[in-house]
């Protein structure tokens, strides 16, 4: 067996940190492969059951990233994801969910190089914290 | 602010003073109906009843160690249209405390309700008071008050929520009457405009509040805290890692009863009984796959995980989650332990205040800075 590979479930808002993603992408940055993305419409939409969902089945970090404050295409729904991650931040170490596999970042659409610098940064603090040990992604 | 009434203890001692004062309030028109819970016939739990006319309340028991069901929800079902007249809700605390989350959810309109409490000395289990009250419940309502009057142990035999309910007082109601540490007296206290009409009708004569009732209070508080704080860790050592979990809940069959029974679950259509949740038969055929083996049903600590992140912050402790279970899962300890940080988090305490927004429906622009990025150690607050 080689070194533990996390698997990072990333739930990214169309309008900056996907689109941060592509210019990473297009401007030919690497970033590790652990990373899988999941392009939402916004950060607002999120909801907490995803994120759950995530960890229960396999994935050992999530992480929501959406647009700086202010900058939100439908104006506050990046507030609304803080608070809900406050929430889930509250709830999931109570089940022994390290806090720090649930991530929350602001990622602006010009961010390509920040973007590939967060993922990079990302993988090698969940790959140190080790796999969620979920007997559920066995069994659900 | 609040006005003090004493009420006449008739023959028949605090159950049938309070149930005097409820007729009282119907006779004299201070009310068109009450909501109140009460032995009917063909019935061997308390239910609630609505009641139009004073000879409608003989079965009122109202410190009867029996709370079948959060009436927070039939509150809300007769006040979310106008009723066309003024009624009391004769409620427990934690049913008063998770009135004004439904209320804040928009659930049930206040204008026309009139909400009293009455000191809560708490409540058997369903089964526990089925198996005690049998054929002579006002014996065992008698029974029951008497010892905690004495505080003999009646405690430990009451639901665990009970058990550890720091509310035998709720911190809003329009009239709450009150018998403990009063010297066997029985009062009505004015909290609200409101209130204060409708007492005032029956004319009654105004009196202190007896110095003891604080210290009284004080002292059975202090005794629940003490339960509360033992629950908290005791169930977070029982469900600390996912295996611990996953044990925990491992007798869950999604009856969903917990949520059914749960007053603040509000939601008409709950999202676990979507077709999001009819998975694909393949889809089972491949996760069976990765083990070999796949526990049935699924999506269990799911639905109880995702149930803490929706409604957790709204959770007043009810209990009425572990009385719903058939497999006896302690659902309400895990709530209560993890309501209890998400409503510290935000500084939210559910069914303290009708002012107060739950933290989910609002926002600021600048707060806990402390979730955002990814530096390993967060900067506090």
């Amino acid at each position: 067996m080689g070194e533990f590979e996390p698997t990072i479930v990333a739930f990214v808002c169309n309008w900056c940190t996907y689109t941060a993603a592509d210019l990473a992408g297009t401007s030919r940055l690497s970033y590790p492969k652990n990373v899988r993305l999941i392009r939402v419409m916004c950060t607002g939409m999120v909801d907490s059951q995803y994120v759950i969902k995530a960890l229960l089945q396999g994935a050992d970090g999530v992480l929501v990233s959406g647009c700086h404050p202010g900058d939100c295409h439908y104006i506050n729904g990046n507030f609304k994801a803080r608070r809900r991650i406050k929430l889930l931040k509250e709830i999931l170490p109570r089940f022994g969910f390290e806090e720090e596999r649930l991530r929350l970042t602001w990622i602006g659409a010009s961010d390509g190089i920040r973007f590939a610098e967060i993922m990079r940064e990302l993988v090698e603090q969940v790959r140190a914290l080790g796999p969620v040990r979920s007997p559920l992604a066995l069994a659900v | 602010m609040t006005d003090t009434y004493r009420l006449d203890l008739q023959e028949g001692g605090l159950p049938a003073g309070i149930r005097g004062f409820l007729q009282n309030l119907l006779a004299a028109e201070a009310v068109r109906a009450v909501l109140v819970p009460q032995h009917l016939p063909m019935k061997r739990l308390v239910m609630p009843t609505l009641v139009t006319r004073p000879e409608g309340m003989d079965g009122v028991d109202p410190l009867a160690p029996c709370f079948p069901m959060n009436a927070a929800r039939i509150a809300s079902r007769l006040a979310r249209k106008p009723m066309g007249a003024r009624w009391a809700a004769v409620l427990r605390p934690c049913e008063i405390r998770a009135w004004v989350e439904l209320v804040k959810l928009k659930q049930a309109r206040t204008d026309e309700v009139v909400l009293v409490s009455i000191d809560c000395l708490g409540a058997f289990q369903n089964k526990d008071y089925i198996r005690r009250a049998g054929e002579n419940p006002a014996a065992t309502t008698q029974d029951f008050v008497s010892k905690a009057l004495a505080e003999e142990k009646v405690e430990p035999d009451l639901a665990p929520a009970c058990r550890a309910c720091e509310f035998p007082v709720p911190p809003h109601s329009d009239i709450h009457i009150g018998f403990l540490g009063c010297g066997g007296a029985l009062m009505a206290e004015a909290r609200s405009p409101a209130g204060r009409e409708a007492v005032e009708s029956l004319n009654l004569a105004r009196c202190e509040t007896p110095a003891s009732r604080q210290a009284a209070l004080d002292a059975l508080v202090a005794r629940r805290v003490g339960r509360r704080d033992e629950m908290f860790a005791a169930t977070q050592a029982a469900i600390g890692s996912l295996d611990k979990a996953a044990a925990y809940f491992a007798d869950c069959i999604n009856c969903y009863n917990c949520r059914v029974a749960c007053p603040v679950c509000y939601c008409k259509e709950c999202v676990f009984v979507t077709d999001v949740f009819n998975h694909e038969p393949a889809q089972y055929l491949q996760w069976a796959g990765r083990s070999g083996v796949l526990k049935m049903p699924t999506d269990t600590l799911f639905y109880h995980l995702t149930r803490l992140a929706h409604m957790s912050t709204a959770c007043v402790g009810c209990g009425q989650c572990s009385n719903a279970c058939p497999n006896d899962i302690p659902v309400m300890e895990v709530f209560r332990t993890v309501a209890r940080h998400t409503q510290q988090a935000f500084g939210y305490e559910a069914g303290r205040d009708l002012e107060e927004a739950p933290p989910l429906s609002v926002f600021k622009e600048s707060e806990f800075p402390e979730v955002v990025g990814i530096s390993r150690r967060q900067a506090a607050g």
